[in-house]
């Protein structure tokens, strides 16, 4: 099982490749949403991709107040 | 337009005249085209193929002329040209805004008929001879997994994500999504789906026996069309008898949905959940 550490960086990548925003210009604490300049149907096409890549189910709900990337690593890891 | 309507017939779609024999139509939210048997209806309804009377007048005239064209097909693919998505579900907005201009009465009225239509719709579509296929990619929500409902099959690629939210709304689904489901699906998932809210991925919805095919991004049209190829072998008139045979239209239930659902509509939460909706900051705010 990979570690908080490894699920996060992933999800950093992910990000990165799925809006086109340099790898390097995302930080664990960065509001994804402004950072990514995405809106609320892109977050759920990055919820599909992290469900897809790490083959877990995350409820959207559990994305409720959730804006940065550490603490949806959280969620995810959770789930692993 | 009559503005004592909640949802009334806009006035004149684009190619409207002769649709009934045509084979080829563009209309402000859909067009269709019938070729080599196959007759794709394609959604582009900016910005996410919401439902609102607009739509409904064009899937008016669709199924009119349907009629006519299935005599000459063996199926249908139902898709949507917008990247968004297949469908995000009713027109809020539009539903919302005709509800706050008339009286109380006069809305519920205007709820039920519109209902009504959406119902001749969907129930037409649904016990069509020819196999219907929907191609879906992005969000398929809300009324838009209800139009996928009345298809024979659902060909999802991997980023489609499927929900009905309308329990955030103070609703229930009310274009025969809850009939539907439980036609299709075991209890537990119709369950989780409605009374959750939550979206459900298309890896998922596979696994739970909705999506037939699950194909890659962008690959769910040329999955349906390579279906839609393989179902040129059969005999048109076996497949008719076959289909009437194993899908049953839930009919009574149809119809105590939308009495439910109108019992619904004219409470307090709704109004509530509606404005919320209407007034989100965000462009489409589909994140529970």
């Amino acid at each position: 099982m990979p570690t908080s550490e490894q699920t996060l960086d992933e999800i950093l990548s992910l990000a990165s490749a799925q809006f086109k925003v340099p790898r390097d210009k995302l930080t664990p604490d960065d509001d994804f949403f402004k950072t990514l300049g995405i809106n609320s149907l892109q977050a759920l096409d990055l919820l599909t991709k992290l469900e897809n890549h790490f083959g877990i189910e995350l409820p959207d709900y559990e994305l409720q107040g959730v804006s940065d990337f550490r603490t949806l690593a959280g969620k995810i890891q959770a789930r692993l | 337009m009559n503005s004592k309507t909640l949802l009334s017939h806009p006035e004149g779609s684009e190619g409207s005249a002769a649709a009934d024999t045509m084979n080829q139509f563009t209309g402000k939210t859909l067009s269709w085209e019938l070729s080599n048997g196959v007759i794709e209806l394609a959604l582009h309804r900016d910005p996410c193929n919401e439902i609102g009377s607009a739509t409904l007048s064009d899937l008016e005239q669709f199924v009119d002329a349907l009629r006519g064209l299935e005599g000459q097909a063996h199926a249908l693919i139902i898709y949507s040209q917008l990247p968004c998505g297949f469908c995000a579900g009713a027109d809020l907005r539009e539903l919302y805004r005709r509800s706050q201009e008339m009286a109380r009465t006069e809305a519920a009225r205007g709820v039920r008929e519109y209902l009504e239509r959406i119902h001749r719709v969907l129930n037409a579509i649904d016990a069509c001879p020819l196999t219907t296929i929907a191609a879906v990619h992005g969000v398929c929500f809300g009324g838009g997994l209800e139009l996928a409902l009345v298809s024979d099959l659902i060909i999802a690629d991997k980023m489609a994500r499927f929900c009905f939210p309308e329990l955030r709304l103070g609703l229930i689904p009310g274009f025969g999504g809850i009939p539907r489901l439980k036609r299709d699906l075991g209890n537990a998932v119709v369950r989780d789906l409605l009374l959750t809210g939550r979206s459900f991925n298309a890896t998922k919805m596979q696994q739970a026996g909705l999506v037939s095919q699950l194909v890659g991004e962008g690959e769910a049209l040329g999955a349906a069309r390579a279906t839609a190829a393989q179902l040129a072998k059969f005999d048109r008139d076996t497949v008719a008898a076959a289909k009437k045979f194993i899908k049953p239209i839930p009919y009574s239930e149809l119809l105590h949905e939308i009495d439910i659902f109108c019992e619904l509509f004219m409470r307090p939460a709704v109004e509530a959940g509606l404005r919320k909706f209407v007034e989100s900051t965000d462009a489409q705010p589909y994140l529970p």
